[in-house]
Formats: C-alpha cells, structure tokens, sequence
C-alpha cells in the first residue's frame, strides 16, 4: 500500500466533504430570502428542536450550577477565596457552560433527530417526492429547521443559564452556608450584560451547527438502515466537535484575547 | 409533430460507473411509453434524469420541444408543474395524513387553498378506488397496494401533462398489480397525460404500454409499439421478455 496514496485520499475526501457542506450551507442560506416561507413548519419545528429540548437542558444546567458551586468552594477554600462562589458560577454558566451544554444536548438529541428522519426520507425516496411535487426540499426541509435552532437555541440557554445559577444558589445555601440574599446580590452585581450576550450569540451559532450537520448528513446519507445509522452518527459526532471548536473561536473573537 | 420528451445521446456516468451511455427515445404526446431492462441498467437513472433529480453529463432532454437538460431552480419550477410521479415505494410522506399527501402538491405547489385541495384529492382518491375514510388514516396504517394507490392519486393530483410510474407493480400480488394497471391505464387518459414507465414486468409492461423500448448496457437497443415486442427479431428483447437465463445478456453480479 502507497503511504502517500493514502494521505492524499484522505485529504481529498475530506475537502471535497467541506466542499458539499459550504455548498449546501450556501444553497440554504440562499433558501432563507425567497418565497414561499413555511411558517407553520417554523413553529412545529421549534416545538420540537426547543420546546421538547427544555427537560434535558434544564436538568443538565441544574447539575452543572450545582456541581460549579461545589468544586469552586471546595477548590477556594484551599487559599480562603471560597466567597467568590456566586461570582465564578454566574460567569461560568453564562460565558461558557450554558451555552456549551444547552449545545450539546441539543447536538446529541436534535442532530440525531433531523439526520434520521431526514436520511429516512432520502432512502425512501421522499426528498425525491418533494422535488416532483414542485416543491424545494431545501427550503421545505432545512430551512424551517436552521431557523428553528438558531431561534431555539438562545432561549434554551437563556433558560438553562438561569437554572444553573439557580443550582449554585441551591447547594450553596443549603450546603455550604452562604446566606441567600447575600449570593444572589453578588451574582447580579457581578454579572455583566457581555457575559450573557455572548452566551446567547454562542449558543446562536451552536444552533446554526446542529441544523446544518443534521440535515448535511440526512440529505447525503445512502443505502438503507446502515446509512441511515451511520448519518445520525455522524451528525452527533461532527455537530459536537465543531460546536467545540466553534467556542473556541468564538470566545477569542467575543472577548478580544 | 415534437414529441412529448425527447432524449438525444443522454450520458450519465457515477465516478468510473458508465449509467447511460447515449440513450435516444422519443415520446409522442398522450402516449405510454414503458421502458423495460435489467436491475441496474439505468433505467431509474433515465426518470430521474428527466426530472430534474440528476442532471446528464452529455446530451439533451426537450420538453415540448423545450431544452431543460440544464434548467435549475426557479427557472425549474414551471416544467415541475407539468410532472407527475408514482414512486416505487410509494414515497408517501409519513408525517402527513393521507389526504394531505394527495393534495400536497396542489397545496405547496400550485398555491391551491387547502380546503380547496382537500375536495381535490378525496375526488382523487375515489379515482383509485379509495374512499374518504382513508384520507384521514396515516401512510404507514396502509396495506402496500393502498399505499400505491395513494401514490397514484397523488401522481394525478395537479392533472399533469406526464407522469412517470417508477416499477409501479413490483412487490404486489399479481391480482393487485393487475388493478394498478388497470388504474394507471385509466388514469393516465382520464387526465390525458403522456405517460412514461420503468418496469420489468413484462405482464404490466405489455397492458399499459403503446409502446415499449429495451435498456441494456446505458442504451435503448430496440423499441418499438407494444404489439410487435414478439416478433422485434432482437435477441435482447427475446432473451428479456421470454425470462430466459441464457443469452447476450450477462447479468453483471457485481453492480
């Protein structure tokens, strides 16, 4: 086997991936501006990417806050910093937390979600169906779903944001002896309106990923139940690292560093 | 006269696969045309080809007389208007109610109200011998045969000047296949549409066509009307509609 054959394969096929996925995010942006818009299927859609997302975000927001307050309790009192707790939660949470793990569940629940039913709908031929209906599959399909997610996602942050101070507040109150009124003041002085902003346009863009990598993957996926399989795996996996990513960057270009 | 469709030298190729390899046919207005051929020998790839669905890397598709070969987009749009198709399995939509599948393209398409749209298609599906109950029921609550019915009615839904039927009686048993001709046979001059099949059913293929025209290898290597498919002379064509395992044609085992 011919080492460098196997290099350039590999570099080939995966810009010629990138490739297929900025052209289908430029044919949905595209798709975005120009009638007919489905608006019944924007609401179904964030009914069932937002709405049915809350359980999952909330729980998970909950024990992250609670969680949060634990560990910089416990690693504060090491140096007798352990008051800062209010403060490091609330901008854990909202800087970074909220909006990454609003993301990820939602990757591993929505992605997952829209890569299988749409993958269904390419194997059985409805994707087909719709073009013969003189009807866009893109702007029918993907278009009510990138708007949901991008819509969606914000709010679910917001919310989780929310629950995961309200999570701190609870184990410190309860546990660790902090009085009430006291956290919550300190919290709400400390925050900042960037810190919360910058959240929501984090969580934005995660929603913008999960849309894309499901529907990319729904779109293209091929053969029967295997490819389907392999299409949900691959939105799951692809959404999550490039949310990853994405914070990564984001966070440099938010904050200037 | 301009045929219906026309296709001159159309070539589709998947990486190193050759597909179509220059297919000529012509299809005259309100006339059945069936296109018969082995698994694989492109046969789909024609329909979807004329749909829109694939684009040929050589060659033209008219449309009343139209070149579309490269039509895209909104531009599209008009010449989708005129299409209709029956998919083989059915490809009903499963989030949709019955009703709404017959109607959709009258809905989303054509900007038919949806009240409107759903007397249409319950005047549809009493075409195909459904009755208004079913409209309510969901696809996968349909037995194969019915699901191919809805598919039907959906096909004719928006009265389109050609339909396609991709294999329209594989998988029935032979009795409902033999009512699934009779309904396309019926249909099709109900609404006085072209039609243009794909099958390899030679019993269908025979009763609902004028005529017939032979896939093999990415090129039409006989056609000609229905009735002189026995005497065609070509060994292709004899080794195909008489089932025989012997002959010019080698099936490829590896696609």
């Amino acid at each position: 086997m011919n080492f460098f054959a196997v290099i350039g394969r590999a570099v080939l096929t995966l810009l010629a991936q990138i490739g297929r996925v900025t052209r289908f995010t430029g044919q949905t942006l595209a798709a975005i501006f120009s009638a007919p818009f489905y608006g019944r299927l924007l609401a179904q859609q964030i009914m069932r990417i937002g709405y049915f997302s809350l359980p999952v975000v909330g729980l998970t927001a909950l024990s992250t806050g609670a969680v949060l307050a634990l560990q910089i309790y416990l690693g504060g009192n090491r140096y007798g910093a352990e008051a800062i707790v209010p403060q490091i939660v609330v901008l854990g949470i909202t800087r970074e937390l909220g909006p990454v793990i609003a993301g990820l569940m939602v990757a591993g629940r929505v992605a997952a979600a829209i890569a299988a039913e749409l993958g269904t709908m390419k194997v059985t031929e409805q994707i087909d169906a719709l073009t013969t209906l003189a009807t866009n599959p893109i702007k029918y399909l993907v278009v009510p779903r990138l708007l949901a997610a991008v819509i969606s996602l914000p709010i679910l942050t917001a919310v989780g944001d929310s629950i995961g101070v309200l999570g701190g507040y609870l184990v410190s109150t309860y546990n660790l002896g902090f009085t009430g009124s006291i956290y919550l003041k300190n919290t709400v002085d400390f925050a900042k309106t960037d810190d919360i902003t910058s959240g929501l346009i984090k969580a934005a863009v995660f929603g913008f990923i999960i849309a894309i990598m499901g529907c990319y993957n729904g779109f293209f996926s091929k053969g029967g139940a295997q490819g389907v399989g392999a299409a949900t795996t691959n939105a799951v996996v692809a959404s999550s690292i490039l949310i990853l990513a994405a914070d990564f960057v984001l966070t440099a270009i938010l904050f200037h560093t | 006269m301009t045929a219906k469709i026309e296709l001159i030298g159309v070539k589709k190729r998947f990486g190193s696969k050759v597909v179509l390899d220059g297919v000529d046919l012509a299809v005259e207005k309100q006339s059945s045309t069936v296109i018969i051929g082995g698994s694989g020998t492109g046969k789909s790839v024609t329909i979807k080809s004329i749909l829109g669905i694939l684009t040929p890397d050589e060659g033209t598709i008219r449309i009343d007389g139209q070149d579309v070969t490269r039509l895209k987009g909104a531009a599209r749009d008009p010449l989708m208007k005129k299409f209709g198709m029956l998919f083989q399995g059915g490809a009903l939509f499963d989030s949709l109610p019955v009703w709404e599948n017959v109607a959709f393209g009258l809905i989303q398409g054509h900007g038919v109200a949806r009240a409107k749209a759903k007397d249409i298609a319950i005047e549809k599906l009493a075409k195909v011998g459904l009755t208004s109950d079913v409209a309510y029921l969901s696809p996968s609550e349909l037995s194969g045969g019915m699901q191919k019915r809805v598919g039907l009615a959906r096909a004719i839904a928006a009265d389109p000047e050609i339909i396609f039927f991709d294999e329209p009686t594989t998988g029935l048993d032979p009795i409902m296949a033999d009512i699934i001709n009779d309904l396309i046979i019926s249909t099709v001059k109900d609404v006085g549409a072209t039609a243009l099949s794909i099958t390899h059913d030679m019993t269908s293929a025979r009763k609902i066509s004028d005529r017939i025209a032979m896939l093999y290898q990415g090129k039409i290597v006989w056609q000609g009307p229905t009735a002189e498919i026995d005497r065609s002379g070509n060994p292709y064509v004899d080794q195909f509609i008489h089932g025989r395992a012997e002959g010019p044609i080698k099936m490829a085992v590896k696609a």
